[in-house]
């Protein structure tokens, strides 16, 4: 649920807040002694600081709003409803039409003010105003007559009024409904069939993409879950214990980036998919051990390096692809990567320009290179085979058989922490440089 | 098209292409239904039962004054950011549940928050339209409000965040109908995603190979997969009956689950381009707020709006269990990074880890 469309009492609950605090300084303008300049006839505002501590622009952008909610409107452009730093004329709303006391503007009393209107105008209302009326005599056409009824019953109230009250009158009506009513623009209507081109147009793009069985797609969820059901400690619990359960964070240290020897489930996930392997530091490192063997190293270093480009901070872009290029794809580089000349060709093209993405093609033929030919054959390669074998199986650690002797919850140091020990550490090595 | 050719016929345009529109939606239909051969606990029949479930909570986090709306979890598996209704955004260490770092917004409503891969930093953001970074200082007498950097900036409220692969791009999506991708150093708008008719009310970032794809969900009923270099709509999905509260992929990425008002989680899959499965029952009457995938993907636990939290066997399309504890309605849960507990954030005020 979207805080916009929290019940209309929700809505009215948080606005109340603002409308009281406008209406407290609306109030306050009106002051006959401290408030604002008032001409005979036509109240007029000028801008405004009735605290010296407020400056114009701010006292500007306050009016702004003052004018957006109808708690002031313009005289000479009624349509136009903001603020200018001029001497335009503006008028004080009654409070009869404030939001607070009049939320939300009902259909039927907008009806009955197009209805009035066009009686008066005799059916010249505004394109705009036109189709709303038309558009609310079939929506609530059962109430027509009564509509119609009090529109007339309006009308001839106010003529017994005397003119000057009866023209600020229709003003004030007329502001509370531009402000709660606004007018559709034609730019809308442009911008509505546009929304259906994109929607036509991307339905089009759909229909035209290839799609793959359901049979085979559900299957593939199967065997994934088959596949990873023993990592998953929800389902299956892990080894030697659920930290959250037996209080007992062995599992984490097990498991962490810098131990000697890794968990049997760790190294055989390695083997489920590249991504397994990259993703995990260790799995990682021990992928570069086995690419130095082979000296195709700089390939996954060059995958890193793209990485750091597409993720890094947008000033640093131009830099960093510098760099790459200078160790990576000139010709004679000392870590030269062996990519296809219609690839290459287009990289170094897009280099002219460095843009977050200009390496992703390269990168992409390096990354799946990677995946066809380096990672299957490091998965049989000894490397990995003795890393499987040396790996840990932890004991299980059963709960404590004094359930009330809860034991000790360590804290651990905060990864915050950590990298500013490794930022002094830097720097300390550069300083003794 | 000219002005004036717009103002004088626009309802005869829009109508005509109104039809045009639902024309291709039906074919579209046609087309999806073609390739599906097989229903998903079809599938699944042959696969085992789960057996009796047991989980309980295993930590309160105490300390928000009002509503928790919002959480995330740290890599490091243990620490995690909440933020709530009262403007306060609080970083603890769920596992001792002891509070290390607290930030009070200068907006309430904090209805998103995000931890940075790098656990140095928060995003949160809400009713001020706005997503900032707060780095995490480990200084006590700093105040960490003073060296926030605002980030985002949105039309309307902020929806939710979240940090791409790195600490220097955040994800935000907003009530103004958009998401957009920034960059965290320049607070540059570095791509921004349209296509939503509504409000945007959650996202999810795609665990693929390539890293260039998220989903988006929103009051228009819709689920959107963007691509995140380009910013066009890849994919769409409209098959709730009400507003998608929340949106995860599964695990391998070929999927995604989502929850809706209208009180059913369902799982959509990218390749089949359909819906693939409904978790609903009739006794479950109000909407789902949060949901999030179990490691293996086979479980769906999904925090609802009647103060419970139901957990769901994604290929069975059963539900497992039903975990009682909140007092008030459950608004965010998140799976620990290593899967070996999830936490539920509510109205009640608390926070609860459950192994």
């Amino acid at each position: 649920m979207t805080i916009n469309t929290l019940s209309q009492d929700g809505v009215q609950r948080q606005q109340m807040p603002c409308l009281t605090k406008m209406e407290r300084m609306i109030i306050s303008m009106q002051d006959p002694d401290m408030g604002i300049k008032l001409r005979n006839q036509r109240l007029l505002i000028t801008v405004i600081p009735h605290k010296c501590s407020i400056s114009d622009e701010e006292a500007l952008h306050v009016g702004q709003l003052f004018v957006k909610y109808g708690y002031i409107y313009p005289l000479k452009e009624p349509r136009n409803l903001i603020l200018k730093a001029d001497d335009s004329s503006y008028r004080f709303q009654t409070p009869y039409y404030w939001m607070s006391t009049r939320w939300p503007a009902s259909e039927l009393d907008y009806a009955i003010y197009l209805a009035k209107k066009n009686i008066r105008k005799q059916g010249e209302l505004i394109e705009y105003e036109k189709e709303c009326y038309n558009a609310l005599h079939k929506r609530i056409n059962h109430t027509w007559d009564f509509v119609v009824m009090q529109a007339r019953e309006q009308l001839r109230a106010s003529k017994q009024r005397r003119k000057g009250d009866r023209i600020v009158l229709e003003c004030q009506e007329q502001a509370y409904w531009l402000v709660n009513r606004p007018p559709v623009s034609p730019e809308h209507y442009k911008l509505t069939t546009l929304t259906k081109n994109t929607i036509i147009e991307h339905n089009r793009i759909s229909l035209a993409r290839n799609r793959v069985k359901s049979s085979i797609c559900l299957e593939s969820y199967v065997k994934y879950c088959e596949q990873y059901q023993p990592h998953d400690p929800i389902m299956q619990g892990c080894l030697p214990s659920n930290p959250w359960i037996t209080d007992d964070i062995m599992f984490w240290n097990m498991n962490s980036e810098t131990v000697a020897l890794p968990t049997k489930l760790r190294v055989e996930r390695w083997s489920f998919s590249f991504m397994e392997l990259l993703n995990d530091q260790m799995g990682r490192k021990e992928f570069l051990t086995y690419l130095e063997k082979e000296f195709s190293a700089e390939n996954l270093c060059f995958w890193q390096a793209c990485e750091d480009v597409r993720h890094g901070e947008t000033a640093k872009i131009p830099e960093k692809v510098d760099e790459v290029y200078k160790q990576f794809l000139a010709p004679g580089a000392s870590r030269w990567v062996n990519i296809d000349s219609k690839t290459m060709e287009k990289t170094l093209e897009g280099l002219k320009r460095p843009h977050r993405f200009v390496l992703d093609d390269a990168q992409m033929h390096i990354y799946f290179l990677m995946k066809k030919d380096s990672y299957p054959r490091y998965l049989k390669s000894e490397l990995y085979k003795n890393l499987l074998a040396r790996a840990i199986v932890p004991q299980e650690t059963k709960k404590s058989v004094f359930p009330f002797m809860r034991r000790q919850r360590h804290s651990s140091p905060s990864p915050a922490l950590a990298t500013q020990t490794a930022e002094d550490d830097g720097k300390a090595k550069d300083e003794s440089r | 098209m000219a002005a004036q050719e717009v103002a004088s016929q626009p309802s005869d345009t829009l109508t005509t292409l109104k039809t045009e529109s639902e024309t291709l939606k039906t074919k579209l239909e046609e087309e999806r239904a073609k390739l599906h051969d097989v229903e998903l606990h079809q599938v699944a029949e042959k696969i085992e039962a789960l057996g009796q479930f047991v989980m309980k909570t295993r930590r309160t986090l105490k300390g928000h004054g009002n509503k928790v709306l919002c959480m995330d979890w740290c890599k490091d598996k243990r620490r995690i950011v909440s933020s709530s209704q009262d403007g306060k955004v609080i970083v603890w260490d769920a596992f001792t549940t002891n509070k290390e770092h607290a930030v009070t917004m200068p907006c309430t409503w904090v209805m998103a928050c995000a931890y940075a891969p790098s656990g140095c930093a928060v995003a949160c953001g809400g009713l001020d339209n706005k997503c900032s970074v707060y780095p995490l200082s480990l200084d006590k007498n700093e105040n960490l409000a003073a060296k926030k950097k605002s980030v985002a900036m949105h039309t309307n409220y902020l929806s939710a965040c979240c940090f791409t692969n790195s600490d220097m791009q955040i994800l935000t999506s907003s009530g103004d109908g958009t998401c957009a991708l920034w960059d965290v150093e320049s607070g540059q708008m570095l791509q921004s995603f349209h296509g939503h008719a509504a409000d945007v009310l959650c996202l999810d970032l795609a665990p693929s190979e390539t890293g260039n794809t998220f989903v988006s969900g929103g009051c228009d009923k819709k689920a959107c997969v963007w691509d995140m270099r380009t910013g066009q709509c890849i994919q769409s999905f409209e098959t709730h009956e009400s507003d998608i509260n929340s949106v995860r992929y599964y695990p391998s990425g070929d999927a995604f689950a989502s929850g809706s008002d209208d009180a059913t989680c369902r799982l959509y899959d990218l390749r089949a381009d359909r819906e693939v499965a409904i978790y609903s029952k009739e006794s479950i009457i109000f909407g789902t707020s949060s949901v999030d995938f179990s490691l293996s993907g086979r479980l769906l636990f999904g925090g609802y709006n009647d103060y419970t939290i139901n957990v769901w066997d994604v290929l069975k399309g059963t539900r497992v269990s039903i975990l009682f504890g909140h007092e008030n309605r459950v608004s965010t849960l998140r799976v620990s990074p290593d899967g070996t507990a999830f936490c539920s954030g509510s109205w009640d005020h608390t926070l609860r880890i459950w192994a």
